[in-house]
């Protein structure tokens, strides 16, 4: 056991002899420690960027792999093997990052310590929390995680994704596909419209008498204009699309009968992909680090809890304003964060930041659209720079559309690789 | 001396080698860090911006920002930085171009 486990109860300490307690962590270790909770695109870079600036960092990650979720679509499309998805930890440990696989329970901020499983508590002197998005089972009637085996939400990359493909791959061709949307906030809000586009793509050229239909809970989303034309000119017999204002919004799924219920009808699917509610990883509410929403509120500068002290939070449970929930987010606020913990840790206050996000999405596998921005604190939360960011134009060339879905491709190698390689 | 903690000099300034100013110069202005989510150390569709100079990754941003370069998402980015604070940018970039 490495000096920075300590037992949870003193007694265990003393039984194992290791001679260490649990608090406060500040007389436990000479060095300030950091330990981040979650390693995805959040949590793994920030990590790096605290060890590339001599920070001692711990890295506590529930899974030995890291299934990516930008790009799964692709999978999804049949296009992409979900190995080009996953990833695991050795760079980080070799760039000089504690990494211990658990799944942390419990923060305890007064005591600054993180339970795991058994006994083991690891101390610290500031804590990143960055466990992402869990689905909330208890919000749509008759989606509970039972259901999710039925009727995938594949929102967490892995198992999920290929379970969606399989259903797809197996469909006979004039089978109904459906998709339920739900309401703003959630994970990648783009998302949903680009796995729209790409199970339509895919109907249209193996399943030609099948159809997707998209029941959203929302009537205006992300790159709307753009996906909307898109799909008129490419897939006007494979897409329909149900606004909130024309019943769209799903308020129950029955797994077992595979149908989808809205406020005016019922859908039976052949398969139905169920994007539920979410909210912040679990471990924020039950650290007491989420408010009602169920996402966890932070101070726009520092990226600190406005819960608790010597806690910041980053990536999708954060409560980052007009800041989307994306991994090109979460790695820019990551690295940021990691500068405001190491400016903290020398007792100066943290520097504001501008950050940046660009959510490319593909339409086709060869047609590609981004929304960028940038941000800035203001008013307590992070706010859009004025003037600009935005959407790529309307009415662009295809080739213009193929250039950016070659950039969809170099972003996610390059942030993968600045992460994970 | 990999164990030299630079972030928290302040409390190992007898041990350490570098000293906390040393660091803070070095501090990257607001906005440089977001760069390499797409930049990275090496070329790709995106250009890497190792050994870049700082005018030239200055002059490329404000031609984004005005229109005069043609791109398909840097004239909506660049947009959201000032004169001083692309320049500082560049700067920093220029030094620590591979950064991650
Ligand atoms: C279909 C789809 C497409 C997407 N496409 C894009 C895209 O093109 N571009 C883009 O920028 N974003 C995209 N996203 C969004 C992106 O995936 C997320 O925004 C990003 O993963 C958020 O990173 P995170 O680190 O906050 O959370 P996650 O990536 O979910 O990482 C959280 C990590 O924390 C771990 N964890 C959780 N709880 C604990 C615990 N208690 N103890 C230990 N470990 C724990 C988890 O195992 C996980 O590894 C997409 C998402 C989806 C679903």
């Amino acid at each position: 056991m490495s000096p920075r486990l300590t037992r949870r109860s003193a007694l265990a300490g003393l039984a194992a002899g290791a001679g260490v307690f649990a608090a406060p962590a500040v007389l436990a270790q000479a060095k300030p420690r950091v330990v981040i909770v979650g390693g995805g695109f959040a949590g793994a870079t920030c990590a790096r960027s605290l060890a590339a600036m001599g920070v001692a960092v711990t890295l506590v990650e529930a899974d030995q792999r890291y299934v990516a979720c930008p790009f799964s679509n692709l999978v999804i499309h049949g296009t992409r093997d979900i190995a080009q998805q996953t990833f695991g930890y050795d760079a980080l440990r070799a760039a000089g990052v504690d990494v211990v696989f658990a799944r942390a329970e419990r923060i305890e901020p007064e005591a600054r310590r993180v339970l795991l499983p058994g006994a083991d508590a690891i101390t610290y002197d500031r804590l990143v929390l960055a466990p992402g998005i869990d689905m909330r089972f208890d919000a749509l009637p008759g989606y509970d995680s039972a259901a999710a085996e039925r009727m995938p939400h594949a929102w967490k990359a892995g198992a999920q994704t290929l379970l969606l493909r399989k259903q797809l791959e197996a469909m006979d061709d004039g089978g109904v596909v459906v998709m339920a949307v739900p309401a703003n906030p959630y994970r990648c809000p783009p998302g949903p419209y680009e796995r729209a586009s790409l199970i339509a793509h895919y109907l249209k050229h193996h399943k030609p008498k099948s159809k997707l239909i998209v029941l959203d809970s929302k009537d205006t989303f992300s790159k709307q204009k753009l996906f909307m034309a898109a799909w008129q000119e490419l897939y006007p017999d494979h897409l329909e699309w149900a606004p909130l204002a024309s019943g769209g919004k799903t308020v129950e799924v029955d797994a077992r009968e595979m149908t989808v219920v809205t406020e005016f009808s019922r859908h039976k699917a052949a398969v139905a992909n169920v994007i539920p509610p979410q909210r912040a990883g679990a471990i924020a509410q039950a650290s007491g680090l989420a408010d009602r929403s169920g996402w966890c509120p932070i101070d726009p500068v520092s990226f600190e809890s406005r819960l608790a002290p010597n806690i910041h939070v980053i990536g999708d449970a954060a409560i980052a304003g007009a800041m989307p929930k994306s991994a090109f987010a979460a790695n820019a606020q990551a690295k940021h964060c990691a500068l405001a913990v190491a400016t903290m840790l020398r007792g100066e206050q943290a520097p504001s930041p501008k950050l940046i996000n660009t959510c490319y999405s593909l339409v086709a596998p060869d047609y590609g659209i981004s929304v960028a921005g940038v941000y800035q604190p203001a008013k307590g939360l992070l706010a859009d720079v004025e003037g600009a960011g935005g959407t790529s134009p309307g009415g662009a060339t295809s080739e213009f559309r193929a250039r950016e879905a070659i950039y969809a491709d170099a972003w996610f190698k390059v942030i993968t690789d600045g992460v994970y390689g | 001396m990999r164990d030299c903690v630079i972030a928290v000099a302040a409390t190992l300034a007898i041990t350490c080698s570098f000293s906390a100013a040393a660091w803070s110069q070095t501090a990257p202005p607001a906005g440089a860090t977001a760069c390499s989510g797409c930049h990275g150390g090496r070329d790709s569709a995106m250009p890497s911006l190792q050994g870049k100079s700082a005018s030239d990754i200055e002059a490329a941003m404000t031609a984004y920002r005005t229109g005069a370069r043609e791109a398909t998402v840097m004239d909506r980015i660049a947009k959201g930085f000032g004169d001083s604070e692309t320049r500082a940018i560049a700067e920093w970039l220029a030094q620590n171009g591979a950064a991650r």
